[in-house]
């Protein structure tokens, strides 16, 4: 029996990662509830202006999508750490780098993915321009992968540990910056009626500098965080 | 194939391993051929566990000696690597897929035989303790990987359980492959069995 190919393999452990996703609808759940409750805040902290709203909009809505990304990255591999699944993943005779992409995929599916395609009902709720929301959506799709990928560096750093949450953010926070940067310019110029596709290509580039390095990353972490 | 033909399969050398400040063995060589059944013993903390581990190939630092694989391996540690949220089937072709294409008859038939007929299909979080182990070693039938490493795979198992395993382990041993397995138990196997004792005089 030869070994099955590897596009198969990790096509299995998307499809894994999807299914005990879906079979706990509430942890899915979690993150878009957590971005509904934080951006309702804002008009009780702020006052309910629109336009003081609509200003403040850009910002707090790539700052929340960036919370709940956090939020989320730290539990990617605790259960299969705990059980021993990460083990076995470890010792397949497969290439991790791939797998790794397949866990950091299922991820962004469910967080990132899903949080894009919710953000404009959150954006009408701010009062953000009409015009802008297309560029809210495609900020947030190519921005969530680049959160996605470079949280699981940190989730595969601090999964040995017992409380890794805070740790995670200190790690993890400072690398989200150039994100939270050109994601929320990218908005504000679409606001403006400035070009948006500059800073679309640069968060573009950052997913494949993502795709490229970070599974290599969160291969190495996981290998150190078994070890240990 | 008689025992100890060709190359080993796993070629330990030197292995030298402290932990909390206390060696726990030194100077440990061994080269594990086909046909071959090691036991490795020792009293609680001996590091048998951490063995395992260096063996596998899953602690990679932290310890002295050499370790050469030759041959893919099957390892089996503490954890059942069982998702709760899973159904025994799922589980065991999650954990095959890795090495091989098998078919559902195949994952069924496994399973049956480590007795889980009928419990394909509920999520893994209703069963026991050892019908998790169960799913585990249903690995054993599936796999093809010539070195087993398995540690304390007699947790939890009930006394028929118990005498199955040892008969797939004969039969792996007999049919060219090779067993390492840790237990606190003696082995009613019919099959020369190799002891690796670790503790204060070191290994053996």
């Amino acid at each position: 029996m030869s070994a099955p190919s590897t596009t198969r393999f990790c096509l299995r452990l998307l499809r894994r990662q999807l299914v005990l996703a879906v079979r706990r609808p509430a942890e899915m759940g979690n993150p878009l509830l957590f971005f509904a409750m934080v951006v309702a805040l804002f008009p009780l902290g702020l006052g309910p202006a629109p336009e003081a709203l609509a200003g403040f909009a850009p910002g707090v809505l790539w700052i929340v999508a960036l919370l709940a990304s956090l939020l989320t990255s730290d539990n990617v591999f605790r259960g299969d750490f705990d059980d021993g699944s990460l083990e076995q993943l470890l010792l397949a005779p497969q290439p991790l780098y791939l797998g790794v992409l397949a866990y950091i995929g299922a991820h962004w599916l469910v967080s990132g993915l899903l949080l894009s395609l919710v953000s404009p009902l959150f954006a009408l709720m701010l009062n953000l321009p009409a015009a802008a929301i297309p560029a809210l959506v495609c900020s947030l799709l190519l921005g969530s992968a680049v959160l996605s990928l470079v949280g699981c560096i940190g989730a595969s750093l601090t999964v040995g540990l017992r409380r890794g949450g805070m740790l995670i953010s200190l790690l993890v926070l400072p690398l989200y910056v150039p994100v939270l940067i050109f994601g929320s310019a990218a908005v504000q110029a679409a606001v403006d009626g400035l070009p948006v596709a500059p800073y679309l290509a640069i968060l573009g580039a950052m997913v494949s500098l993502g795709i490229a390095l970070a599974p290599l990353a969160v291969a190495a972490g996981l290998r150190i965080s078994i070890d240990a | 194939m008689p025992s100890g033909a060709g190359a080993p399969l796993l070629a330990a050398s030197d292995l030298c391993l402290v932990r909390g400040g206390r060696e726990l063995f030194r100077d440990l060589s061994f080269d594990i051929h086909r046909g071959q059944l090691w036991q490795v013993e020792g009293a609680n903390g001996a590091g048998k566990t951490s063995l395992m581990r260096i063996l596998a190939g899953l602690s990679r630092y932290g310890f002295d000696g050499r370790v050469q694989r030759r041959a893919p391996l099957l390892y089996l540690g503490h954890h059942s690597a069982v998702k709760g949220l899973l159904t025994p089937r799922e589980n065991l072709a999650w954990h095959v897929s890795g090495a091989g294409d098998w078919s559902d008859a195949d994952i069924d038939d496994a399973l049956a035989r480590v007795g889980l007929c009928g419990y394909e299909d509920v999520a893994s979080h209703t069963l026991s303790a050892g019908q998790h182990r169960r799913v585990n070693l249903a690995r054993l039938y599936l796999c093809r990987a010539p070195l087993w490493l398995l540690d304390e795979p007699f947790t939890a198992i009930d006394r028929g359980g118990v005498g199955e395993l040892e008969a797939v382990m004969t039969a792996h041993v007999a049919g060219g492959g090779a067993v390492v397995v840790t237990s606190h138990q003696a082995l009613q196997v019919d099959c020369e069995v190799r002891s690796l004792r670790l503790g204060a005089g070191g290994a053996q």
